[in-house]
Formats: C-alpha cells, structure tokens, sequence
C-alpha cells in the first residue's frame, strides 16, 4: 500500500515536471500579474512587483541564515549548542529595519492609491448594474443601454462540444468604449453584491444594492479586453464574464449612433401585432439569455430552488398574473423583477413562450401592446 | 489522613467505556476528544476539498453542478476553520495546560465537558444540511448577505451550527484563560510560562471578543430573513456592507486565533530540536500581544474593493503592513533559536521548520495583500486562495501535526514510527506545494475564486493543483494510520522522549497519570 502510495507521488511529481515545462513553453500563459492597457493596471504592476522583489530579497536572507543553520549546525556534525537567548541589540535592530521598510514601500503605495480613487474629470460615463447572473450597462450621456451576458454555449460548458477560444469569457453585447478617454463606471447592483473586474484595466469594484461604488480607467489600445464577476454571487458566479472593447472616437461614435437605430427600430416593432410563431422564435432566443439559468431549458426548474414552468401553475394559470410576476419579480425569492431589464416586446415573448413550450399548449398568445399597458 | 486516602480512591474510580467518554471531566480525555473530533472533520472537510479540486481539474462542468459546488466550497471552509483548526486547537490546550503549568486539571472541568459535547451536535446540524431541500449553505463561509438570505431551508439550522460553534469555543476561551490565571504551580509567573501556555492565553482573550460579534452578526442575518428586519437590506434602509463590517471584525481577529497556538508550539518545538533555549522569549510573547492588538483595528483590509474612503483605505493598509513588524520578529526568533545550535531532526521539528518556511511565504504574500493599489487586482482571486491556504494549511495544520507528533509519544506513551512520520512530512509538503503554489500564477493570470469552472488558460495551473491536491489527500490517510498505531502499542516512551525537553510535561510519566499532578511541582 505504501509503495503504491510513493509510486503514485512520483507519477504525479513526473506529471506536474512534464506539465511546468508545456507550460513554459507556451509564451502566452501568465505567470505574473498584467501590465495591463490603463495607467491604474500600470501602477498597480509597478507596486505587485516592487513588493515582490522586497519580498524576495528578505527571504533570501531569512531562509538564507536558515539554511546555512540547518546545514552546519546540527548534531549529527558534532555541534555544540551555543546557550545565548537573547540579544537586546540585534531585536531592536530587527524591529526597526523592517518598519522603515514597511515606510519606503507605504509611499509609493499611497502615491498609487490616491491616483486610483481620483474620478474627478470623467469624459464618458457608464452605470454597470450587476444582476444574477448577467451585467447591464447604461451610458449616461449617450442614452445608450443593454445587458450583456454570456454566449458561450451549455453543449460546451457540459463538455459536448469542443470548447472555444473565449470560453466563458464571451458575451452577446460588449461594453464599447472610446480609448484615450477617462471612463467613468458607476458600479451597483440589482440583487446580490457582485463585483466587476477586468484585470487588463487594473481594478475591480463591488456592486452592491442599494450603493454606488465609483472606479474609473482611460485605455491606451485598441482591443478587447476580458474579465469576470469577482464576488461569489451565487450559482452561476462563474459564468458572467465581462467584455470590454476599445474603439478609437469614430467608430465608437458609429456604434452609439448603431445602438441608438437599434432601440428605435425595437420600439417600432413593438407597435404591430405578432404572430405565435414570431413570438414564439424570439421567446426562446429571450428565454435562453435571462430565463433558462434557474428555470433550465427544459423548463423544469431545479427542484428545491427554482420553480418548474413545465406544467407550473404560473405558466399555465392566469395570463395576467404570470404576466405580473415577470415583471414585478415575486418578494422573497430570487425571482428578479424583469420590467426594467427587458423590453416590451421581449417580455411579450418570454411569456408567450413559458406558454406555450414544453407541452403547455395554452394556446395563450401576449402581444407587446398588453405589456405596455400593463407597465 | 484517612479522608485525604479516600478522596485519592474516589477519583479513581471513574466510569469505563463509552460512559467514560460521555462524562468525562478529565482534561487529558477532553483533549483526546477534541483531537480526534478534529481528525475526523479534518478528513470530511478533505473529502470536499477532493470533490472541488476533482471539478477543477478540467475546464468545463464534470462531476458536480455549480449550485453544489458552491456548498462545497463553503462547508469545507466551515468544517476546517471550526471542525478542524479551532477544536485541534482546544484539544492541545487541554492535553498541555494542565502539565506545562503544574496542575491536576483544567478549572473548569465540567464546562470543559459541555464545551466539547456541544461540538458533535453542532457539526452534525451543519453536516445534515447537505441533504436538505435547497442544498447545504452555498453563500461561502463570510455568509454575506444578500447572497446568504438566499440559501434554501438550511439556512437557520446553519446560523444555529454558528452559534453552537461560538457557544464552545466561549466556553473553552474562558476555561483556558481561569486556568492559565489561577493554577499556576507556585513559582511558575507569567513570564516563565511556556510560549505555547501564552500564546493560547492571549488566543483565548480574542476568542472571547470576537466569538460574541460573529454570534450577534449571524443573528441579524437571521432576523432579518425571518422577522422582516433589514439590518442588511438597502431597500429598507439597512447595510449590506455593515454585515462585512461586523464580520470582519470577528474575522480577522479569527485568522489570528488559527495561528497564534501555531506559533506557540513552533516555539517549543524548535528549542527542543536546536538543544538550545528559545531566543528572545519575552519578545516572543511581547510581539504575540502585538499581533492580537493589531487584529482588532485591520478588519476592512479584506474589504478593500467594497468602495471605502481613500482615508480608511491607508488607514487599513498602513496598520495592516505594521502587522508584519511582530510577526518578523517572531521569524527571526526562530531562526535565531537554531543558529548555532545542535539540530536534529525528527518528525515534529520537520514540521516545525516546514511551518517557519512555508508560513513565511504565506506572511510575504499577505503582506502583498496589505498593499491596497495591488489589493484591487488580488482581491477574489486565487492568489489570495493561495496565501490563506499557505498561512492555514502549511502553518496552523503544519504546527498541529508537528504537535500531534512531538507529543504524541507523551501522551500515548508510545513512540510513533519514525520512518513513516518522516515520509508522511516529505509527502505532504511536496504534495501541499504543487498544490497552492501554481494558485499564486492562477490568481495573477486573473482566476477568480469560488468559481466551478474556468476559461481555458487556467488549465494547466489547475491540473497540477489537482494532482497536488489528491497527494496531499491521500497522504493524509498515512497521517491516521500513524496515529492509530501509535495509540495501539509501539516502542516504550521515557518520561524525557526528547533529549533536549525542557518543561513539566516532560517530568511526569508517558503516559502522564490521571490527575496530572496531584502535587503541585516547585519551579526555580
């Protein structure tokens, strides 16, 4: 039994060599933290590394006297114990050194600190409201607002398919900003606290209800930057990640002007009449991004924690009062209220949808109108 | 002197078999039971550690569904800090005391019972949760709130786990602490006491002020959710961030409570070994109430992301750097203590010096965290997964093994088998260093923690975690049968076991007789 235990180390041990070498052989895979694209990730590297080398060279030294003690004073050499047990002198010298270094590092650190928390003089200002388990997003000035969530598909996360380069760092709508602006995030939540973190910009805030945290970035490269929800906020922490894409000022301009035409032209849609069959192709796309994560795909829900709509006394009773709870949420549980996140005509589609899938078959038919006059 | 005869008979007589247990007021049995209660939550809370690094070995979601895997990684927080750490703890406190300070008992012998017994029914009200509707508490350890109101029906029974859980360590604190102030073997002053006797003094002080916060803490939690107050909820005025608040000022005095009785067998160990006197003794315990002052006034360092003030951020960070004044100190004691001295090198001092190095990497890398600007891109990842795993793992059950191992010959009166304790060290720190070292480079590459799954860069990293994570795993099975067959029989221990052994426990037999000492030993 022992020596299978030791046989089994050493495979693992051979295991992990192999693996330390394919892993320094791709250039790509981070050991350190980033340097990151905003002056804040900059200094937040310079500080990381700053500590890092002291920290080194202190235990260089420590494990250093340690090691030559180890090695030289032990018995099995001959040594004799030396009796001394103190040492007023060397403990005061030790006290002090490492408080004056402990100073030497504390002011380059608060040099940084006061740089980061300074959101003073913002060019563009964007609301991010954590939700479980996505993000949303409003410009402020530009009128612009979306959710973003995550697109990578179930087939890959339950391994049925092969999984992709951005791998649940990927989102349906990604947060578009001008670079060489100073971005100001006006950080909150809707439910639970989450955080917000895109290591490349070099912060991470919490989103907390019923507070509005500040953080601020100006990138200096075009590019797409990833990141995830930093605080547990529950089953699916894991799976909200963030995606930041840095235009230069016109083609940012463009994407306003892109998002702008794009609210309208839903607003005009939700005016006509649809058919089952519209409503039912948008429901389930609708469902898939906000629904499917608690009440699953096949509506049956996770019993104990999130209702079944498959037969449920919500989706097959009265429209009205499903059409309410859509809306308004139900109090006391996680059952988020989804009035303000989603738009006339999806929330139509959604509960036309719970309606009539899975064998439902109410046949009841909500068109975007009846939302707006339930509002 | 008849009466006197008649009492020593009396005491004699105590009950056999499980009745033994059940009843016992006797300080050695106590300890023997909180050390075994320990053992046993140290492998259920390893068994779940299995089970998250089981998932973690491969992008994707294999063997358990997110909701689940959130449990896991709050009750294995859950089991080792309160089943595992804190009850090993009391257990040494118990067995060493009473012998390193002359007395025949604890002074509260049947609180110290109760304070036990409690345990058992706490971790069974926890462990039960896992199989209730809406799933075992999956809110993480902090249990911060929205998230926490959010757990299904195990929701009371864990805050009523909480506060049984705080109810015996209050109850322990206070037994400790009437025993170190009062049964003294005459002679025996403060500041001859073991370090280990001082450091779990200065322990129990700060497990009496915290224990009470977390309790009332975890209590508007409960009101909150079932008496419609809204201590925590914005919409109705209250504070989500107070609960952090509170909590934290329970919890990082707590961190100090996991590894001051560390230090304090590290400093008994390594003298012992060196065959030279601890350098720097009233240092050592002057730097240890240093530590446990600075433990009340650091709380919001884990906190840094909540959107403080600039002024409480360098308030946090500048008290939370001086922490590593004493703590230096402490190091460079130890290492003092060896230089020139006449080493060996058997199991516990093994420990001992893994626990010095390994405990000094985790010392960097929370100085690291100290550092507010750089805070920001740590804060949640795995590199703070790594620190707390290296300051938990590699120093508080380190310097527990250490323990077990260097008294464990005291008593059982047995010797362990060298040879497998020396193989179980060398295992578990090669295992335990493939294991949280690589969640340094997984935490800087950007991994958050608390996640079942993650984007295919963190892989590799990951594997090698896992690997690292069943060694380390099954090694500790090595670690329970090394136990076992010490308490069984093995080569007769002397009243010394160590050469170098100085102190009273070392005066009196292996096993030591049933009321310690009876007589209360002279100290010079």
């Amino acid at each position: 039994m022992l020596i299978s235990k030791i046989k089994r180390a050493l495979t693992a041990s051979a295991g992990v060599a192999a693996l330390l070498s394919a892993t320094t052989a791709s250039a790509e895979y981070g050991l350190n933290l980033t340097e990151g694209v905003t002056p804040i990730s900059q200094g937040a590297y310079d500080m990381h590394m700053l500590i890092l080398w002291v920290c080194v060279a202190i235990g260089v030294v420590v494990f250093g006297a340690m090691f030559i003690s180890i090695i030289n004073h032990r018995k099995s050499k001959g040594a004799k114990p030396a009796q001394f047990h103190e040492s007023t002198a060397v403990e005061i010298v030790w006290t002090i050194v490492p408080f004056i270094i402990l100073v030497s590092m504390a002011i380059p650190a608060t040099k940084a600190l006061v740089a980061m928390e300074d959101t003073s003089n913002s060019d563009l200002n964007i609301k991010v409201t954590g939700y479980q388990w996505k993000w949303g997003y409003d410009y402020m000035d530009e009128g612009v607002s979306f959710m973003s969530t995550l697109t990578t598909p179930r087939e890959q996360i339950y391994n049925e398919q092969p999984k992709g380069e951005n791998y649940l760092l990927e989102v349906d709508n990604p947060v578009v900003v001008p670079v060489n602006k100073k971005v100001r995030l006006l950080v909150t939540s809707n439910d639970v606290i989450h955080a917000w973190w895109v290591p490349k910009l070099g912060m991470k805030k919490d989103a907390i209800p019923g507070f509005i945290n500040e953080m601020w970035f100006k990138i200096d490269e075009e590019g797409t930057y990833r990141g995830q929800c930093a605080e547990l906020c529950g089953k699916d922490h894991g799976f909200m990640p963030i995606v930041v894409v840095a235009k230069n000022e016109a083609d940012y301009q463009q994407w306003v002007s892109e998002q702008k035409g794009a609210k309208a032209a839903d607003a005009a849609a939700a005016d006509r009449d649809w058919t089952m069959a519209e409503l039912m192709e948008r429901g389930e796309k609708a469902y898939n991004t906000s629904c499917v994560a608690c009440h699953q795909a096949t509506g049956e829900g996770i019993p104990g924690a999130f209702p079944a709509l498959k037969g449920g006394a919500i989706a097959t009773g009265p429209k009205a009062q499903h059409l309410d709870i859509v809306m308004n949420g139900k109090a006391g549980t996680a059952m988020a209220a989804y009035a303000g996140q989603l738009s006339d005509l999806d929330l139509a589609a959604i509960v036309t949808y719970e309606r009539n899938a899975w064998g439902n078959d109410t046949g009841d038919l909500v068109q975007p109108a009846e939302v707006k006059a339930a509002r | 002197m008849s009466t006197a005869t008649a009492h020593e008979e009396h005491h004699e007589e105590h009950p056999s078999g499980l009745a033994r247990w059940v009843f016992t007021t006797n300080h050695k049995d106590i300890g023997t039971l909180y050390l075994l209660f320990a053992l046993l939550m140290f492998m259920v809370g390893g068994a779940m550690a299995m089970i998250i690094r089981a998932e973690l070995f491969e992008p994707g979601l294999q063997f358990v569904e997110p909701q689940f895997f959130n449990s896991m990684t709050t009750m294995h927080a859950l089991v080792m800090i309160f089943g595992a750490v804190m009850p090993a703890f009391v257990g040494l406190a118990n067995w060493l005391i009473p012998i390193m300070l002359g007395a025949p008992d604890m002074a509260l012998p049947r609180m110290n019972n109760w304070s036990f017994w409690i345990l058992p029914f706490a971790f069974a009200i926890l462990l039960s949760t896992l199989f209730m509707e809406g799933g075992a508490p999956a809110g993480g350890w902090t249990m911060y709130p929205p998230l926490v109101l959010q757990t299904g029906n195990a929701f009371p029974f864990l805050i009523f786990a909480v506060h049984l859980m705080g109810i015996s360590s209050i109850m322990g604190a206070i037994n400790v602490i009437v025993t170190i102030v009062n049964m003294r073997a005459p002679g025996m002053t403060m500041m001859k006491m073991p370090l280990f006797v001082w450091t779990w003094l200065i322990t129990a002080y700060l497990l009496i002020a915290t224990m009470p916060v977390l309790a009332g803490s975890v209590t508007m939690l409960l009101t909150d959710r079932f008496f419609d107050t809204s201590f925590f909820d914005a919409a109705g005025g209250g504070d989500p961030v107070m609960f952090q608040h509170i909590f934290w000022f329970f919890g990082h005095p707590e961190v100090y409570i996991l590894i001051l009785p560390a230090f304090g067998i590290v400093s008994q160990i390594i003298p012992t070994f060196a065959r030279k006197p601890l350098f720097g003794y009233s240092s050592m315990v002057y730097a240890t109430a240093s530590i446990a002052f600075l433990s009340f006034i650091v709380w919001a360092h884990h906190m840094f992301t909540v959107g403080m003030p600039l002024t409480g951020e360098l308030f946090f960070m500048y008290a939370t750097m001086l922490i590593a004044v004493p703590t230096g100190v402490k190091v460079f004691n130890w290492v003092s203590t060896m230089w020139k001295g006449s080493m060996t090198f058997e199991t516990p001092m093994l420990f001992a010096l893994g626990f010095v190095i390994m405990f000094t990497i985790g010392g960097f890398s929370g100085l690291m965290l100290a550092i507010a600007p750089v805070d920001f891109q740590y804060h949640d990842t795995y590199f703070v997964v790594a620190h707390f795993h290296y300051v938990l793992v590699t120093g508080a059950v380190f310097a527990i093994m250490g323990a077990a191992y260097y008294w464990m010959p005291k008593w059982t009166g047995h010797m362990y088998d060298e040879k497998l304790g020396k193989l179980h060290f060398w295992l578990s720190t090669i295992s335990v260093n493939v294991l949280f070292f690589p969640q340094h480079f997984l935490g800087l590459a950007g991994m958050p923690r608390r996640i079942p799954d993650y984007s295919t860069q963190f892989t590799e990293f990951n594997q090698m975690s896992s690997i690292g994570g069943f060694a380390f795993g099954l090694t500790q099975l090595l670690f329970v049968y090394i136990v076992f067959k010490t308490i069984r029989g093995g080569e007769k221990a002397s009243e010394q076991v160590w050469e170098g052994a100085h102190g009273l426990e070392w005066t009196l037999s292996s096993p030591p007789p049933y009321h310690s000492f009876s007589t209360a030993p002279e100290i010079k």
